[in-house]
C-alpha cells in the first residue's frame, strides 16, 4: 500500500483541453450553428428580397394608373345639331344620341390644330380623344341645356395609346403597325403639350369611377367595384361575426365534451382549409339556384364569403376564450354570478380584442378573395352602374375590387394591365388599413396574466 | 356588441334579403369571351344614351353561357347569351325542356382567327393549312404513308418555313375558337395533304376520317391554352420560336409586340375577312330570350341598338374595334324589330 502515500500525479494536460481553446468536437458544434443560423439569415433575405421585388413591381406598374392625360378642347356645341327645333326641350335633346355629338368634336380639333402643321388628316384628328368624349358633351349639355350654341371648354380624355406616350409605355416604333394611332399624331401630341392644351393630371375617376368597356380603357375606375367589395364587407361583418362568436361562446363554454362537439371541432377546422372555390359553387347552388337570390348581387357575394370567413372567427374566438384564465370565471361564480353572467359580464369582455383581431385578419382575407366570385358571376363587364341606394347596393349587380382586378387583367388593351396594378395598390392598401387596426386594437386592449 | 344588436342586425338582412324577389331593370348578358368586349362596348354606349341602366356583360364562353341561357325563363336567369358559334341542336332541345322556346337567333358580324409570333422571333410569315396541319396533326403523311408525325422543326416539312422547333399555343377545348381552328385549319389540311384519304383507305369511315383528321398531337409541341388570348400572349412572350392563336381584335390591340402571318397567302384584316379571302373566320351570335320581352326593361332595345347601322355597321365602333360588320345587317334589324325566333 506504499503507492497510496505517493501523491497522485496530475494527469498529463493535453493538448487543447482547456476551457479557452475548443476541442473538435465543440468546433464542429459552433460551425452547425453559425451554418444554421447564415441558413436563417439566408432564408429571410430572399423573402425580404421576394416582398421588395414584389412590391417594386406593383409600385412599378400601378403608379402610373393613377394618372391620366387630359386635353382640353373648344367645342362649339351648334344648336343645329343638337337642338333643331330650339326650344329646348330636354326630350327632344336627348334624342340626340352620342353619335350626334362626334362630328361637333371633330369640328373642334380641326380648329384647335389648324395652326399646327401635322400629317394627320381631319379624319384621323379623333384618335387622339377617348371614345368617351362623346358621352361626357352629351351628359353635360343634357344637366345644362342653356349650354347649347354657346362654345364650352371641356377637358376630355385622351385616348389610351396617347396616354401611354405620355407615360412611357408607348413608342413611336410601337405604332409602326397600330391601326389606332399613327407616329404622326405624336409629333401633334408633343406640340400640343408645349401649347399646354394636353396634360397629364391626377386621376381621382381611377379611384371613384365606374369600370369602362374594352375600347376606352382610359375612362375606366375602380370606385364601383370598392362599393360592391363594402356592401359585401357589411353582410360579412354583420353575419360572421355574431354567428361564429355565438358558436364559439358555446363550443368553448357551454357544450359538453363529448364525440359529437369534438367532431364539430375537426369539421370546423378542416372547413378552414377548404379551397376558397368550393364555397364558390357551394354559394351558387345554393344562395342562386335554391333560394334564387339575384346573380352577381353583393349579398349573394358577402354570403358565400361568409361561410368562408365563418371558420377563421370561430378558430381565433375559440383561441381567444381559451386564453381567458379559468381564475376569472371562477371568481365570478364564487361570487354567485350565473354561468352566462360570468361569460357574457367578464370572459368576453377580456376576449374582446383578440376577437377583432381574428375578425378583422377575417375580413381581409375576404376582402381579397377572387375564386368564389367567378361562379356567382361577379366577374365581367359589371361594374358599370352606380348604385341608387342602401338596398340597390346590396341587391343590384356588381363586382369587387379583386374580381375587377382580374377583369382588367384579361383584357386585350396593354392600357388596361397598367390599371389592374393600380388596382392592386388599392387593395393592398385597404388590406394594409385593416392589419394595421387589427395590431393597434391588439395593442391597445391587451392583457397579460 | 350586445345580442339585441346583432339580432336586429340579422333581421334587417333577411328583410333585405327579401325584397330580392323584387322586379329586375336590367338586361344581364353572358357567354362567350369573344363576343365580351363587344358586348361590353355596346352596353355602355346603351347606358349612356338610354334612360335603361348600363346591363351586365359577364364572360365564361358560349358554351356556359348557352347553358345558363337554358336555365329557364324569369327574371333569374340571363336574357342574352353571347356565343362565338352558333347554338347546337342539343342546347336547343335542352332549351325547350326548361320551357326556354321562343329564341332569337341573331347575327352581329364575324370575327377573324389570325396566327401570330413574336415580333422578333423566326419569320412565321405566311402559313397554309397543310403547314399548321403537318407541325400540329398526330399523323401525318410523310412519303406516301401516314405515320405518326415526326416534324420537330417547321422546315423539316416545308422548307420555306424557318428552320425552329414546332411550339403552338392553341385555344382549349372549351373555346368556340378552337372548333373553329380544327375545322378551317387542320381539317382543311388535312384533305390537302392527302392523310385524310390515306386513312379512308386504311379502313376507316368517312366519318370516322373527318373526326380524325382534327385531332392535335398530344406530345408537347401543341399546348392547349383553357384561358384567355392574354395567357397566350405571356406565353407567346416567353417563347421566341412559338406561334399562337388570338382573335383579330386582340392581335390589333398588340401590334407592338405580335406580327401575324398569312394563311394561304392573305392577310387578316377586316376587309379580307368580310370579303371572304381569309379563310379562318367565324360568326358570331346573341341568342335573345322572347319571353323576356317587355318584361325587363331595355331588352328589345338593347338588341336592337346592338346592330344598329351606327354600332355594327362597317363605320361603328364595333368594326373599330376588329369585328368584321355583316353585310346582310339590314335583315338582322328587320329581324328583331319583328321579334323572328328560330
Amino acid at each position: 500500500m506504499t503507492d497510496a502515500t505517493v501523491t497522485p500525479t496530475p494527469a498529463p494536460r493535453t493538448k487543447g483541453k482547456s476551457l479557452m481553446s475548443e476541442d473538435a468536437r465543440t468546433k464542429k458544434r459552433n460551425a452547425a450553428e453559425k451554418r444554421f443560423r447564415a441558413y436563417g439569415l439566408g432564408a429571410i433575405t430572399v423573402g425580404l428580397l421576394f416582398l421588395v421585388s414584389l412590391l417594386w413591381a406593383i409600385v412599378q406598374n400601378g403608379t402610373p394608373a393613377f394618372t391620366q392625360t387630359f386635353v382640353t378642347l373648344d367645342v362649339a356645341l351648334l344648336e343645329e345639331k343638337l337642338d333643331k327645333t330650339g326650344n329646348r326641350d330636354i326630350d327632344e335633346i336627348k334624342k340626340v344620341s352620342t353619335f350626334g355629338y362626334n362630328p361637333l368634336i371633330a369640328e373642334a380639333l380641326v380648329t384647335a390644330t389648324a395652326d399646327i402643321e401635322t400629317e394627320v388628316t381631319d379624319k384621323d384628328l379623333k384618335k387622339i380623344l377617348s371614345a368617351s368624349a362623346a358621352a361626357l358633351l352629351r351628359d353635360q349639355v343634357i344637366a345644362n341645356p342653356d349650354l347649347i350654341g354657346e362654345t364650352v371648354e371641356f377637358r376630355l380624355l385622351a385616348s389610351s395609346r396617347v396616354d401611354g406616350y405620355l407615360k412611357g409605355r408607348v413608342t413611336r416604333e410601337d405604332l409602326a403597325r397600330d391601326k389606332n394611332l399613327d407616329a404622326a399624331h405624336l409629333d401633334l401630341i408633343d406640340v400640343m403639350v408645349e401649347q399646354g392644351s394636353v396634360e397629364r393630371v391626377f386621376n381621382w375617376d381611377f379611384i371613384l369611377g365606374a369600370d369602362a368597356s374594352e375600347s376606352r380603357p382610359e375612362a375606366a375606375g375602380i370606385g364601383v367595384s370598392m362599393l360592391g367589395s363594402f356592401f359585401m364587407m357589411l353582410v360579412v361583418l354583420f353575419l360572421a361575426l355574431p354567428i361564429g362568436v355565438a358558436a364559439s361562446i358555446y363550443l368553448e363554454e357551454f357544450a359538453p365534451q363529448n364525440r359529437f362537439t369534438d367532431l364539430i371541432e375537426v369539421n370546423i377546422s378542416n372547413l378552414a382549409a377548404v379551397p376558397s372555390i368550393v364555397f364558390g359553387i357551394l354559394g351558387l347552388a345554393a344562395f342562386i339556384q335554391f333560394a334564387h337570390l339575384p346573380q352577381s348581387a353583393p349579398i349573394v357575394g358577402g354570403l358565400t364569403l361568409t361561410l368562408m370567413t365563418l371558420p377563421t372567427i370561430v378558430i381565433s374566438t375559440r383561441a381567444s376564450l381559451k386564453a381567458v384564465p379559468p381564475s376569472i370565471r371562477d371568481a365570478a361564480l364564487g361570487v354567485g354570478a350565473s354561468k352566462m353572467q360570468s361569460v357574457f359580464h367578464h370572459v368576453l369582455p377580456l376576449a374582446m380584442p383578440g376577437i377583432l383581431t381574428g375578425t378583422i385578419i377575417g375580413l381581409a382575407q375576404a376582402l381579397g378573395e377572387t375564386a368564389p366570385l367567378l361562379l356567382i358571376g361577379m366577374v365581367g363587364f359589371i361594374a358599370s352602374n352606380y348604385p341608387d341606394g342602401v338596398a340597390s347596393g346590396f341587391l343590384d349587380p356588381n363586382s369587387a375590387m379583386p374580381a375587377q382586378i382580374y377583369e382588367w387583367a384579361k383584357r386585350a388593351d396593354p392600357a388596361f394591365y397598367e390599371r389592374a396594378w393600380g388596382g392592386i395598390i388599392i387593395l393592398l392598401l385597404f388590406l394594409m388599413t385593416m392589419n394595421i387596426i387589427a395590431i393597434l386594437l391588439r395593442r391597445k386592449f391587451e392583457r397579460r396574466w | 356588441m350586445s345580442s339585441l344588436k346583432l339580432t336586429a342586425s340579422v333581421l334587417a338582412l333577411t328583410a333585405i334579403s327579401a325584397t330580392a324577389a323584387a322586379a329586375r331593370d336590367n338586361v344581364q348578358v353572358a357567354g362567350s369571351s369573344t363576343v365580351l368586349p363587344y358586348a361590353s362596348i355596346v352596353a355602355e354606349a346603351f347606358g349612356e344614351n338610354f334612360d335603361f341602366p348600363t346591363p351586365v356583360v359577364e364572360s365564361g364562353g358560349s358554351s356556359s353561357g348557352l347553358k345558363r341561357f337554358c336555365e329557364g325563363v324569369g327574371e333569374n336567369t340571363i336574357d342574352i347569351a353571347n356565343a362565338s358559334r352558333a347554338i347546337r341542336d342539343g342546347e336547343v332541345a335542352a332549351c325547350a325542356d326548361a320551357g326556354v322556346t321562343d329564341i332569337i337567333e341573331v347575327r352581329i358580324g364575324y370575327d377573324g382567327i389570325v396566327f401570330a409570333s413574336q415580333l422578333d422571333g423566326p419569320a412565321y410569315t405566311a402559313f397554309e393549312p397543310v403547314d399548321l396541319f403537318n407541325a400540329l396533326a398526330p399523323k401525318v403523311m410523310v412519303d406516301g404513308a401516314l405515320v405518326d408525325n415526326p416534324h420537330t422543326n417547321w422546315s423539316d416539312f416545308n422548307a420555306d418555313l424557318p428552320d425552329a422547333e414546332i411550339l403552338a399555343f392553341i385555344p382549349g377545348t372549351k373555346h368556340g375558337t378552337r372548333e373553329v381552328f380544327e375545322e378551317k385549319v387542320i381539317a382543311v389540311g388535312c384533305e390537302e395533304s392527302g392523310a385524310m384519304a390515306a386513312m379512308i383507305e386504311g379502313g376507316m369511315s368517312e366519318d370516322d376520317a373527318e373526326d380524325a383528321c382534327l385531332a392535335v398531337r398530344g406530345d408537347g409541341l401543341s399546348v392547349d391554352i383553357d384561358g384567355d388570348y392574354t395567357e397566350t400572349l405571356a406565353r407567346i412572350d416567353a417563347n421566341s420560336n412559338a406561334i399562337g392563336v388570338f382573335g383579330l381584335a386582340f392581335y390589333e390591340n398588340n401590334t407592338d409586340k405580335l406580327k401575324v402571318a398569312t394563311m394561304s397567302g392573305v392577310e387578316p384584316t377586316t376587309e379580307t375577312i368580310s370579303t371572304g379571302d381569309y379563310p379562318v373566320s367565324r360568326p358570331l351570335y346573341f341568342y335573345i330570350k322572347q319571353a323576356h320581352i317587355g318584361v325587363i326593361p331595355g331588352l328589345k332595345e338593347f338588341a336592337e341598338f346592338f346592330v344598329a347601322d351606327e354600332i355594327a355597321g362597317p363605320d361603328g365602333p364595333l368594326a373599330e374595334y376588329g369585328l368584321v360588320s355583316d353585310p346582310a345587317l339590314a335583315d338582322t334589324q328587320a329581324m328583331i324589330s319583328s321579334e323572328e325566333t328560330m
